[in-house]
């Protein structure tokens, strides 16, 4: 019965998108108040739709009701309580229908906070988003539905795979979704902004907030799948260039070259038709991401559902969405010229050499990407693009970005002096280089991987302070840092975050130790000026799986830092077994354990990690979403939100 | 506990992939072993490469690279083996033949295409004479800096 109104809620919605796409843009066109108004209220009953629709499947979920066929091959009755609610979207259909909540929350927040947008723009933005809820509502009902009956219910479930029964990765997808879907508002925003016919400052001020908070979920999101893939997969790798993993990396990539090229839009009226192009792609990248994981076109550690008609439609939407919006782009490209001047060397130069660098690394990655798909179509030759192609194509974007990162973020607009800026950043440079040097004396023979990653890394936090230390005007330097804007502070935690990332994989990847050997009770070996002891091998019954664990104390000298229980668990309705690397967690270093089989003539095998300042991969990554945050808690955006700061644009001007 | 452990044979399944016996005694050997099989694809998996996947193939490829690095062949010669038996599908770093030049010189042609338009872009708006109400003329600037009081 409650999934029936699941069912019925979302088909209602689906009218109701309909009704929400086409009623706003005659409206707007019209200029008919009333019809332009209902894209308000149409959004907010779209959203609340779509809330009883994913609420009535939650509900199935947390009941275990059998009788829907997707709880019944997602869930289990002995499964802990969290990870039936997080099973609602551990799934092809269930994720589809997250997908559309998080569509219609966007719409639904965008007609709460979007008081200070011209009547026409917003009704057009609120239809635009509905008619992406449209496709996506289509898609779930005509070809995913997730409220199908079985008939008769079985007794008990197939359980949730197991891998996904884990804190990392049960929250990894909403924050993903949030990231992909928050795209579709700046699509939005691009589309609207082209049928009206104008984009000016206040559009780059109205589209950055809804680009910030998407990139912000986007970041949260990857790094939580690779802290998973990091601590659960067994060996401790934190990111593979796998399809999946590009297919959310190149939107994340583009994101942040949007948030650049809108704050040039934003303060000097240029880039306005690159901005509206990248705000087009990047949703296009998105689409793209959920083509790849759903269509099965492309093969990847990450077996998600993989169905060739649910791949035609998705290509469909993609296509057409994509297609229109490149339509409309070029049709409309006249009315927006650029106003601002400004010299060879400025903010607003830097600014296109970040575009320029992140557009060209998410091309690379794109082309890695679909390549082993091109090169069977065109050339017929079946071959792989992996780990070994990207790490050499990627990294030198990244080290170039990295390179003029500080200096870029220190130039004034319109006109500035580079040798000015170099000036001021000598102490940071200097402090950088000696880091750098440090390290490569200290290490033998090896690659200079390490040292140039800590280098960077240096040059990026050391740059980042000396932005935020030279800003502001007068006094002393406490009450100045205190007054500065948030936004300011959340560029230069943001930039400090990219740093620390940076230096953590290079660091990880430079000096890893590892050792594979076969361990009795009580034996013990070194590792990095470590000791490890195993005090035994026992099992254990959880409340849904079976586990090997294994009890080894770390040694530091003598003295005893830590117990670690490594496990390898089976889940035995699901059939599958996954490893528990146990990790003890330093700022420096982590010990990294695994247990392994038993083996023949007793003991058992294990693996041991050292890996070298691992926890700064993901910390960077908080740091830059904590600075995106910053940004966003900005008073000016609040300001922006609140005031119309474009009184013209109340009136009918556009340019049709 | 008797079925528990019964339960645990039948599931006796590997956790991880390089095994302690797999391991060669000469450490240089067993460094470059681990390099290569770092660059080969696992055929039965889905995108990993033989040193991460814990698969019976992978096994096997991991201790055919070994045996190769044994006998004294150069790493070039591994690599060649193995694309003669499996096919160029299992390199994970393509080869730089034929029609993969696009794959490798798209990236930095797009690299130097955009900096190019970047660069012309940047021209123009150096060039371009301020228009409009958003910017003053010099005098203007002097009349505004006189009642600012500067």
């Amino acid at each position: 019965m409650v999934a029936e109104l699941g069912h019925f809620a979302l088909i209602l919605g689906f009218v109701v998108a309909i009704l929400v796409t086409i009623v706003p843009l005659v409206g707007a066109y019209m200029r008919w108040p009333g019809w332009m108004r209902f894209s308000e209220t149409g959004s907010n009953a779209l959203f609340l739709l779509t809330v009883t629709s994913f609420g009535a499947l939650t509900y199935a979920f947390v009941v275990s009701d059998f009788s829907v066929k997707l709880v019944w091959m997602n869930s289990h009755t002995a499964k802990p309580m969290l990870y039936k609610i997080t099973g609602v979207w551990g799934n092809h259909e269930g994720s589809m229908l997250l997908w559309v909540l998080i569509l219609t929350l966007f719409g639904a927040m965008a007609s709460w906070f979007g008081n200070g947008l011209p009547p026409t723009l917003k009704a057009r933005i609120l239809a635009v988003q509905a008619s992406i809820t449209t496709a996506f509502m289509a898609f779930v009902l005509f070809t995913s539905n997730p409220f199908l009956r079985l008939d008769p219910a079985p007794l008990n479930g197939k359980d949730l795979n197991p891998l996904l029964q884990d804190p990392g990765l049960a929250f990894h997808p909403p924050f993903l979704y949030l990231g992909y879907v928050g795209l579709s508002m700046a699509f939005s925003f691009a589309v609207a902004a082209l049928i009206e016919g104008r984009v000016d400052a206040a559009w780059g001020r109205w589209v950055r907030p809804w680009t910030l908070a998407a990139w912000i979920f986007l970041t949260i999101g990857i790094g939580l799948g690779s802290w998973w893939a990091y601590y659960e997969l067994g060996w401790g790798g934190f990111w593979f260039w796998d399809p999946v993993e590009n297919a959310s990396f190149m939107p994340w990539l583009l994101a942040v070259a949007l948030l650049h090229s809108a704050i040039v839009v934003e303060k000097r009226e240029s880039l306005k038709s690159w901005t509206i192009l990248l705000a087009i792609i990047a949703f296009s990248f998105s689409l793209l991401g959920a083509f790849i994981t759903r269509s099965g076109i492309i093969t990847s550690v990450h077996a998600f559902a993989t169905d060739p008609e649910r791949g035609v439609f998705l290509l469909l939407i993609m296509g057409v969405f994509t297609g229109g919006a490149l339509v409309l782009y070029a049709a409309r490209a006249s009315v927006m010229e650029a106003k601002g001047v400004f010299g060879m060397v400025s903010r607003e130069s830097a600014l296109v050499v970040n575009n320029i660098l992140l557009a060209v690394s998410a091309f690379i990655v794109f082309i890695g990407t679909m390549w082993p798909l091109f090169s069977e179509m065109f050339f017929d030759r079946k071959l792989s693009v992996g780990e070994p192609w990207f790490n050499a194509a990627f990294t030198p974007i990244m080290v170039l970005l990295g390179l003029v990162l500080p200096l870029g973020a220190m130039l004034p607009w319109k006109r500035g002096k580079l040798g000015r800026v170099a000036l001021k950043l000598r102490v940071g440079f200097v402090f950088a280089v000696a880091i750098g040097a440090l390290f490569w004396a200290v290490q033998t023979g090896r690659s200079s991987l390490g040292p140039v990653g800590l280098f960077l890394g240096a040059w990026l936090i050391a740059g980042s302070a000396t932005d935020i230390l030279s800003r502001g005007r007068k006094g002393e330097v406490l009450n100045r840092l205190r007054n500065l804007p948030r936004a300011d502070w959340g560029k230069a935690v943001a930039h400090a975050g990219l740093g620390v990332t940076m230096a953590g994989i290079a660091g990880l990847i430079a000096w890893e130790q590892e050792d594979i050997r076969v361990l009795k009770n009580g034996e013990q070996f070194d590792i990095a000026g470590y000791t490890i002891v195993l005090n035994g091998v026992e099992e254990v019954q959880g409340p849904n799986y079976l586990s090997t664990m294994g009890d080894v104390t770390l040694l530091n000298g003598t003295r005893e830092i830590a117990t670690l229980n490594p496990e390898k668990r089976v889940y035995p309705v699901a059939g599958m077994p996954t490893t528990e690397a146990a990790i003890d967690i330093g700022f420096f270093r982590d010990v990294y354990v695994v247990v392994g089989d038993a083996q023949v003539g007793g003991g058992w095998a294990f693996r041991t990690y050292y890996k070298p300042l691992a926890n700064w991969i993901w910390g960077g990554a908080i740091l830059m979403a904590i600075g995106g945050a910053l940004s966003l808690s900005d008073r000016r955006y609040r300001v922006a939100a609140g005031a119309r700061r474009t009184p013209s644009t109340t009136v009918g001007v556009a340019a049709e | 506990m008797k079925w528990l452990s019964l339960f645990f044979i039948l599931w006796a399944l590997p956790a991880f992939a390089v095994q302690p016996n797999e391991v060669l005694s000469d450490p240089k050997l067993e460094e470059r072993a681990r390099d290569l099989s770092q660059g080969l694809r696992c055929l039965v998996c889905r995108n990993e490469n033989i040193d991460d996947s814990n698969a019976e193939l992978a096994r096997d490829l991991r201790l055919l690279v070994r045996e190769r690095l044994v006998e004294g062949d150069t790493d070039e010669e591994v690599l060649d083996f193995v694309v003669s038996r499996y096919g160029e599908y299992v390199l994970l770093n393509p080869t730089k033949g034929g029609s993969n030049v696009i794959l490798y010189y798209a990236g930095p042609g797009m690299l130097l295409l955009a900096l190019l338009i970047g660069g012309l872009y940047l021209r123009t708006r150096a060039r371009a004479t301020p228009e409009g109400s958003n910017s003053l003329s010099d005098d203007e600037t002097k009349r505004l800096k006189q009642i600012m009081g500067e």
